[in-house]
């Protein structure tokens, strides 16, 4: 029972954030209707990011916990967001009228472009972070217990932080708006004035940023992390934005969350050696039953 | 065309260097600049300077070539290119006829030439271009993406090793078998999802190419999971091509000749060079019946196939499967050339690899892609020092493909058809 | 089974979400006649020819294509959803799955209804006879093994399907555009092969959406002529969504009218002309536009 407690727990963090790198592949597919497969490996440059912002902190004797946790976000996010917009425009846009499988092999090609630079630059053995925050809550059940620590529970706070704020960039304010309109008809939109290419580098900017908030709460969590992270998170993050339904918004937050609470559980119980092969399994089976997952809207064909 | 400044304009190209300095300072500078030492770094300043004014100088030569007429019209041609698929007239004959039976000679007489490094080498090369081709079937002709490519590759690789080890199966009886089990794989596979969207296929692909690794790895009571298995050699008529043999006389004592581990290595290539040219005539027969028309046209356009009553999972299902078993068989042809499998050889790389051959060698023509082949992987034997860097080429020759030509793996001449009086019975 | 009625609609009804875009549509089509599916923008006429060539699932409603010696149902072939009664049935479960794992609009058009698109759909890098040999697929021989080997049986298929596929381009006009990519062609030369390239699948009924828009008057005659051969000729029935009144009125033999989703008459192009709520809805729809029926 607290064996079963413990990874629900595990597994809602986990499954935040693997909502948050869901956002990215959500709001890209909504807004031209493919999958970007360089974003597991924005994250996994977050990840880098995050060990590198912490390293300058604390060589410019920076030290105290908030200063080092607000400082690594607003550089990785910046940096990260950055990177975001240069890979839109190297990798999509000159591809925005080719076929489809082309710009997939593009995305393809930045994604290993990606880990082959980070893999120069930086090596190819594990990196690692410190620990910032130590302390758990510790709850008796019966004879065992459940333990979350503190670590756990800031990272569901600034995940759902960040989703919020993002909800409400894009249901309330004119940014959201356009790109909402262009994710619509993207034709229409720029017919009505909008600058469809700069929203489409907005939306992959914006992802990007929220693959970063993901990296620096994972790489602070885990401490450990290689060029190589990306590739396999970035399939759970992409199995989690089709089951909640692709393209929609809270679909990736609540399929993060389940496929996070369902993968902790099937580690505890089953085996952990499979948990990513039962993550993959769940991908097919949900593309053979409910290929619009829970919250999407049934694709109607244009014939 | 009425151009008001003509001219080179100095400052603007200017401007696009300092802006793109700042922000290739912002992409590379943290990433490159500090270089992390466990807890601690190191900090890299020159090269950081040295990509920084790489891009600068880059892109202030861009700037520049854009604005002159030169510049403007090649960007022009790039704008409205149509590198156009032509037809060839009917009864076409191709001038080039002359290099397949040359180039089945040098194929035949390379064993007998080359050393045996080189030897080890080319049937490297050839194992590449088998999978190269089976992946160009599926990439180039019917245009679904595969990125699990290799562990239809692994499929083959551990079914000679695994059926050898426990059903004592050999490489004539795993040959066929391997092709058969990888095209099933890819029909349980491809079945449910190649009814929806291409970009579907991909993620899952790419996903089951992982799947295969992982179970491989973690099966080890099965697989022996990272320490790998060893995998038998080829027989020519049960005769065997090792220094003794458990049963039997080995190959050089049957014909009286000194042990040679080149022999193996000779009979290897042979067969393999008989399979890679068998699935070449394939390929070039396959675009010539209803089923590689059939392919092409679902790349086209696959509602209009629908309407014309054809079943479009089956036919891409066709098309998935024939690629997957080429894999396989590759698969086999590798697990015996080097003795011995494990997980190691079948990460997402060696995928990116193959679709890298296919993007690079897929002009149209299936020499290109044998030419690939060979480029990419006998080109890193020689050039060991920049091996880190192999695949950082591969994506950026993806990238730079699609973007400059991102026609490169349809077919660019198609057959044409005599006229006929016409008859509709 | 000679059935006097090829295609028989009833009670069809189409949702998309919210959306009703068709609300309970009936009509019959007559074999061997030329029939017109006309109505303002937005009546739903293309969704009804999506319904019919099985590109939508109908939310309710039948649709029977009595065609090729058996009637097919059009909504069933696409694989419906389980319903307990097959839970019942072993039967009629297998046929369920069966048609869930392999139905689609590929049986519509095997069972012997054809179509062409309203933005037309060709195969634009490849030839137009490859076009033409693509949609002979299912007659052609398509064994892997003859194939590959070349035998004499493969070859006497190909040539049989070069034939056909010539016949047609005849009929089309388009014999000395054989050779060029199905892109290059224009707009008129391309509508003709995509009706060219239906025919050679052999239909009993042939569904054209839109196949005069776009053409200049004269291409339109040859239009309508092209449309009367293929009626007198080959024994084909003719389905058409058409705007271009003159040449609906002209060569229909019997003409169904839908607006918002309804039919509001059908008849002979005489009763047409006449009808009050046919006129309403044209003027209706498109205020101050002349409209002669």
């Amino acid at each position: 029972m607290d064996i079963i407690l413990q990874q629900l727990v595990n597994g809602l963090t986990l499954g935040s954030v693997y909502g948050l790198i869901a956002i990215g592949y959500t709001m890209v597919y909504g807004i031209i209707g493919m999958i970007n497969f360089a974003h597991g490996d924005v994250y996994m440059v977050s990840s880098y990011l995050t060990a590198i912002a912490i390293a300058l902190l604390s060589y410019f004797g920076l030290e105290s916990f908030p200063i080092i946790i607000f400082g690594t976000l607003i550089f990785t996010i910046v940096v990260t967001g950055a990177y975001g917009w240069v890979i839109e425009r190297v990798a999509y846009r000159p591809l925005r009228n080719s076929s489809r499988l082309a710009v997939l092999i593009s995305a393809i090609g930045m994604s290993l472009i990606l880990q082959n630079y980070v893999q120069i630059a930086q090596g190819a053995r594990q990196q690692g972070v410190p620990t910032m925050l130590t302390g758990a809550i510790r709850l008796d059940i019966g004879d065992g217990f459940v333990q979350i620590t503190y670590m756990k529970l800031f990272i569901l706070f600034v995940a759902f932080l960040g989703m919020g704020v993002l909800t409400y960039i894009i249901q309330k304010t004119k940014l959201g708006r356009m790109c909402r309109a262009t994710q619509q008809d993207r034709k229409m939109a720029s017919i009505l004035g909008i600058n469809t290419d700069r929203i489409i580098s907005a939306v992959f900017v914006i992802g990007a940023t929220m693959a970063a908030l993901a990296g620096v709460l994972i790489t602070l969590d885990y401490g450990a992390f290689d060029f190589y992270v990306g590739f396999i998170i970035g399939i759970k993050a992409f199995t989690a934005a089709v089951l909640g339904g692709i393209g929609s918004l809270p679909g990736a937050m609540l399929g993060g969350v389940i496929l996070g609470l369902s993968e902790a559980l099937f580690a505890g119980l089953i085996s952990s050696d499979y948990k990513d092969v039962f993550s993959f399994s769940l991908l097919v089976i949900i593309l053979i039953f409910r290929p619009s997952g829970l919250l999407g809207k049934p694709e109607v064909e244009k014939v | 065309m009425s151009q008001q400044t003509k001219g080179i304009n100095i400052v603007s190209a200017l401007k696009d260097t300092v802006i793109a300095g700042l922000l290739s300072l912002i992409i590379f500078g943290p990433v490159v600049g500090v270089l992390l030492d466990g807890y601690d770094f190191t900090f890299q300043g020159a090269d950081v300077a040295f990509i920084v004014s790489i891009v600068m100088a880059g892109r202030f030569a861009i700037s520049i070539f854009s604005q002159t007429e030169f510049g403007e019209a090649f960007l022009y041609r790039q704008a409205t290119k149509d590198d156009g698929v032509v037809v060839t007239a009917p009864g076409y004959k191709s001038r080039m006829r002359f290099i397949i039976p040359i180039m089945i000679v040098v194929g035949l007489l390379v064993p007998f030439i080359a050393s045996k490094y080189v030897l080890t080498v080319v049937i490297l090369g050839l194992i590449y271009v088998l999978l190269g081709l089976g992946l160009n079937i599926v990439v180039g002709l019917a245009g679904l993406l595969d990125l699990g490519f290799v562990g239809f590759y692994a499929i083959g690789a551990y079914g000679l090793a695994l059926g050898y080890e426990n059903l004592g199966l050999g490489f004539w009886s795993m040959l066929p078998l391997a092709a058969i089990m990888a095209a099933v794989a890819g029909a349980i596979l491809g079945f449910p999802v190649l009814r929806m969207h291409g970009d579907y296929l991909a993620i899952v692909t790419l996903g089951f190419g992982e799947i295969i690794r992982l179970v491989l790895t973690n099966w080890t009571s099965f697989t022996h999971g990272p320490n790998g298995i060893s995998a038998p050699l080829p027989t020519l008529f049960g005769l065997e091509f090792k220094r003794r043999s458990r049963e039997g006389t080995p190959f050089h004592e049957f014909f009286g000749l000194p042990y040679d581990s080149a022999y193996k290595y000779i009979f290897i290539y042979l067969i393999l060079l008989l399979v890679v040219l068998a699935v070449l005539y394939i390929k070039h027969r396959l675009t010539r019946m209803p089923i590689g028309r059939a392919w092409e046209a679902l790349r086209e356009d696959e509602i209009a196939c629908r309407s014309l009553g054809l079943n479009h999972v089956l036919v891409k299902l066709s098309a998935f499967m024939l690629g997957a078993s080429t894999g396989g068989l590759a698969g086999v042809f590798f697990a015996t050339y080097q003795g011995f499998v494990n997980p190691s050889s079948f990460t997402f790389f060696e995928s990116a690899l193959i679709l890298a051959i296919v993007v690079l060698g897929g002009m149209g023509s299936t020499i290109g892609v044998v030419i690939a082949a060979f480029v990419l992987t006998v080109l890193p034997e020689m050039l060991r020092e920049f091996a880190d860097y192999r695949v950082l080429m591969f994506g950026i020759l993806m990238v730079v493909m699609m973007v400059w030509k991102p026609r490169g793996l349809v077919r660019v001449t198609r057959t044409g058809f005599a006229t006929r009086k016409g008859s509709a019975k | 089974m000679s059935q006097e009625n090829i295609l028989e609609v009833k009670n069809l009804v189409m949702h998309f979400g919210g959306i009703k875009a068709l609300n309970d549509v009936t009509f019959d089509i007559k074999r061997g006649s030329v029939s017109a599916l006309i109505g303002p923008n937005g009546a739903g006429k293309t969704t009804v020819f999506n319904c019919l060539t099985g590109f939508y699932k109908a939310t309710g409603g039948s649709i029977m294509l009595h065609a090729g010696g058996k009637s097919t149902s059009v909504v069933k072939v696409l694989g419906q959803k389980f319903s307990a009664a097959d839970f019942t049935s072993p039967v009629r479960l297998i046929e369920r799955i069966k048609y869930k794992m392999f139905g689609g609009s590929h049986l519509v058009n095997r069972a012997g209804l054809a179509r062409t698109f309203q933005n037309i759909r060709l195969f634009k890098e490849m030839s137009v006879v490859e076009n033409l040999l693509v949609a002979q697929h299912m007659l052609a021989n398509r064994s892997m093994v003859s194939g590959i080997l070349n035998t004499a049986s493969f070859k006497k298929a190909e040539e049989e399907a070069l034939q056909r596929a010539f016949y047609w381009l005849e009929v089309v006009h388009l014999t000395e555009f054989s050779n060029r990519l199905a892109g290059e062609l224009s707009y008129g030369q391309q509508r003709r092969l995509e009706i060219a390239r239906a025919m050679c699948t052999n239909p009993e009924i042939i569904c054209l959406d839109e196949p005069a828009a776009g053409l200049n008057p004269s291409e339109t005659e040859a239009l309508a002529s092209m449309i009367r051969v293929l009626r007198d000729n080959h024994n084909t029935t003719v389905l058409l969504i058409e705007h271009d009144m003159g040449m609906v009125m002209n060569i229909s033999d019997y003409i169904v009218v839908l607006d918002h989703g309804e039919v509001i008459a059908k008849g002979g192009p005489d009763d047409i002309k006449t009808n009050p709520k046919v006129i309403a809805a044209y003027l209706g729809a498109e205020e101050g536009e002349e409209v002669s029926l």
